[in-house]
């Protein structure tokens, strides 16, 4: 049974070495993986930002897109619990984020390769309040966090989290362009936090926090680098 | 788009910050604490769904008690029962403890217009009101305010040594001051945390004491709270004061938890129970949880939004996730420019100890209040970019140069952040057809 890899749009236009990441592990875990034609977006940036109604179009697609699938993995907890919560049942228990994937129903032991940095996690908001990818640092449950759980699986890596370790980072979709003050300000603070951990680079399950902080590392010329959480786990494939 | 105070930003949101932190210890040092919220949440379900039942419970045991229940269902009617009480009794000076229903309703100003100086005793109220602003906070008015600003309104006010901004030289001198207001008061008001439907009692949670002192000298006292207030019973009153001075500022308790009931020998007891669109909330498919607010703060304490920019870049009196709710309850046409406020990050609904859907509520919210045609633009411009793939693939194509482009021209997005670059189609198309 083939299982389709959900390449949400910005992973397309910014990071596609991030899906390249993505198909090479899951058939290194014997996942029979590949990419349908035709994917655009989820709709997820117009529906947040108060345009659901203009996203029908993109539901239908996403849905003939993915007919054919039982199994759709996605390297982004934001529009893969878009799609799980807005897209009403017959995505439920059929689409997953792929750390999510990974951790709960593949389970690998080992993973090959060697990544000797140190990398600071950012635990991405959808990531853990909606998908419960880690324990949300609000609540009163024992700790827990997926992404160092598979991180865990690479030689020589040392993660470790900052202070704050689930604050948003700011990027928020439209909110990134709207109240564009108040997110560069956010993002600003969360990658001081990051680099005052000593990591080489940030890491999460999220490509457009990433890509968000990036933007923020370029400006400032900071000597730390984005790295989405799949291109560490593939490092040795 | 909202400004950041460059000045302040990170003071004001590291003191809120320390708040959070506070609250996070005292959470954690509770084994039941998420126990406490979702028994929190369930009561004040069932409460604001048995509202007549236990309004009724509670004006019968008040009134058996001595008390004397008024009932508004607007602003004007709870401003028109307390200014009635007030002139009725010839009250000249009346001292009131901190109400946000008060600011909510506009007593204080309608008040004055009666000729009646009405004294706010909170120290953090006290300072707005000397300002003569509005707060800023919920919980902590004042958060904003820097000590030197107060030393320097306190030495124009009260007389203060010029230059002295130490917090506890101040504090009394505010304490002095306000003793003499609570000696000679005619009236004293309180708010009210919660209100007990099986005892008729009115429950306040203060940490100065001024509400017990603004009670317990005028001859005239009245408690006035929205329906919301109310709880069963003591048991389930519990639950709520486990969780409010913790999650609002980080401690145990507040000072003082007083229960009042019957008035004091020789004096009157006037409670007023206000709706002023709490109906209307009830009624509502998407917000009616937000009937489970506590007050407590603890989401704009938590909102990494509102750390930055302060209760006053929210056009509402009530900032934060839990007042761009009400804001949009309130009047949503006038309030909805605050719904872009939210990065959408859920820290608030994580943390509410009464488990109020608020980022849900916000982004329910944003479906049907579109306040910015640029941003319908964008995001009918979007949609049409992605209807289709060679769209999208044509946009991104045009983008890759014109993002080069625009970066080459020193375009940014936003002021402190690069624009991303565009990855090439080939990379995608090879990978795509590689099955």
């Amino acid at each position: 049974m083939k299982v389709a890899l959900f390449v949400p749009c910005y992973v397309r236009a910014v990071s596609p070495q991030v899906a390249e990441a993505c198909l090479k592990l899951l058939r290194h875990l014997g996942v029979d993986a590949e990419i349908p034609d035709s994917q655009t977006c989820c709709g997820q940036p117009m529906a947040n930002a108060g345009y659901e109604a203009d996203t029908a179009a993109l539901k239908r697609r996403f849905e003939k897109i993915f007919e054919s699938y039982d199994t759709i993995v996605g390297p982004s907890s934001s529009c893969v619990t878009f799609v799980r919560d807005h897209y009403g049942d017959a995505f439920k228990g059929r689409i997953w984020e792929i750390c999510e994937y990974l951790h709960d129903v593949v389970k690998p032991t080992a993973l090959p390769g060697r990544f000797p940095h140190k990398v600071s996690l950012h635990n991405s908001c959808h990531g853990v309040r909606m998908m419960g990818l880690s324990s949300p640092s609000e609540q009163n449950i024992p700790y827990y966090n997926k992404l160092r759980d598979l991180l865990s699986l690479i030689d020589g890596i040392e993660v470790v989290e900052s202070e704050r370790p689930d604050e948003c980072c700011g990027f928020g979709g439209l909110f990134s362009v709207e109240e564009s003050a108040i997110s560069v300000k956010m993002g600003q603070d969360r990658v001081q936090r990051h680099l005052a951990t000593g990591a080489e680079y940030i890491t999460a399950a999220d490509s457009s926090c990433l890509m968000h902080q990036a933007g923020i590392i370029a400006a400032e010329k900071l000597p730390i680098k984005t790295l989405h959480i799949t291109e560490i786990l593939a490092c040795g494939l | 788009m909202r400004k950041i105070d460059y000045a302040k930003v990170d003071w004001q949101d590291e003191t809120l910050w320390l708040v959070r932190g506070k609250r996070d210890r005292l959470a954690k040092a509770i084994p039941e604490w998420e126990a406490l919220r979702d028994a929190a949440s369930r009561l004040k379900l069932y409460s604001n769904s048995h509202l007549p039942e236990l309004l009724e419970q509670f004006e019968a045991k008040a009134t058996a008690a001595g008390a004397v229940v008024h009932w508004a269902k607007d602003a004007r009617e709870y401003r028109e029962i307390i200014g009635g009480l007030l002139t009725g009794h010839g009250v000249k000076r009346f001292v009131k403890s901190k109400s946000m229903l008060s600011e909510e309703c506009g007593l204080v100003p309608y008040l004055e217009s009666l000729g009646i100086e009405a004294i706010e005793t909170d120290l953090g109220e006290r300072i707005i009101q000397l300002m003569g602003t509005s707060p800023s906070h919920i919980v902590l008015p004042a958060i904003h305010v820097k000590r030197e600003e107060v030393g320097r309104l306190f030495e124009k006010e009260m007389g203060t040594e010029p230059g002295n901004a130490d917090p506890t030289y101040l504090t009394h001198a505010a304490r002095r001051n306000l003793r003499e207001k609570f000696l000679t008061a005619d009236a004293g008001m309180t708010g009210a945390n919660f209100a007990v439907a099986s005892t008729g009692e009115v429950v306040v949670c203060t940490n100065e004491g001024n509400a017990d002192m603004g009670t317990s000298i005028p001859k005239l006292q009245i408690a006035a709270f929205g329906i919301d207030k109310i709880v069963p019973d003591r048991e389930s009153l519990g639950v709520f004061t486990r969780l409010l001075a913790r999650t609002a500022t980080g401690q145990p308790v507040t000072t003082y938890t007083t229960m009042y009931s019957a008035p004091r020998e020789g004096s009157e007891f006037h409670i007023v129970i206000v709706d002023n669109g709490r109906s209307r909330i009830l009624a509502d498919r998407e917000h009616f949880r937000l009937l489970n607010c506590l007050r407590c703060g603890g989401c704009m304490n938590t909102c990494p939004v509102y750390r930055r920019i302060g209760g006053y870049a929210y056009s509402y009196f009530i900032p934060g996730p839990v007042g761009i709710n009400l804001g949009v309850m309130a009047d949503a046409k006038r309030y909805r420019d605050n719904l872009s406020a939210c990065s959408l990050c859920a820290s608030c609904s994580s943390l509410c100890p009464a488990k109020v859907d608020l980022a849900d509520q916000i982004y329910k919210a944003r479906q049907h209040t579109h306040a910015s045609a640029k941003k319908a633009l964008m995001s009918k411009g979007m949609g049409l970019v992605m209807a289709r793939p060679w769209t999208l693939e044509a946009a991104l194509c045009a983008g890759q140069a014109g993002m080069k482009a625009l970066k080459a021209c020193g375009v940014k997005w936003g002021k402190g952040r690069e624009l991303p670059d565009i990855a090439s189609r080939k990379s995608y198309k090879k990978l795509r057809d590689d099955k």
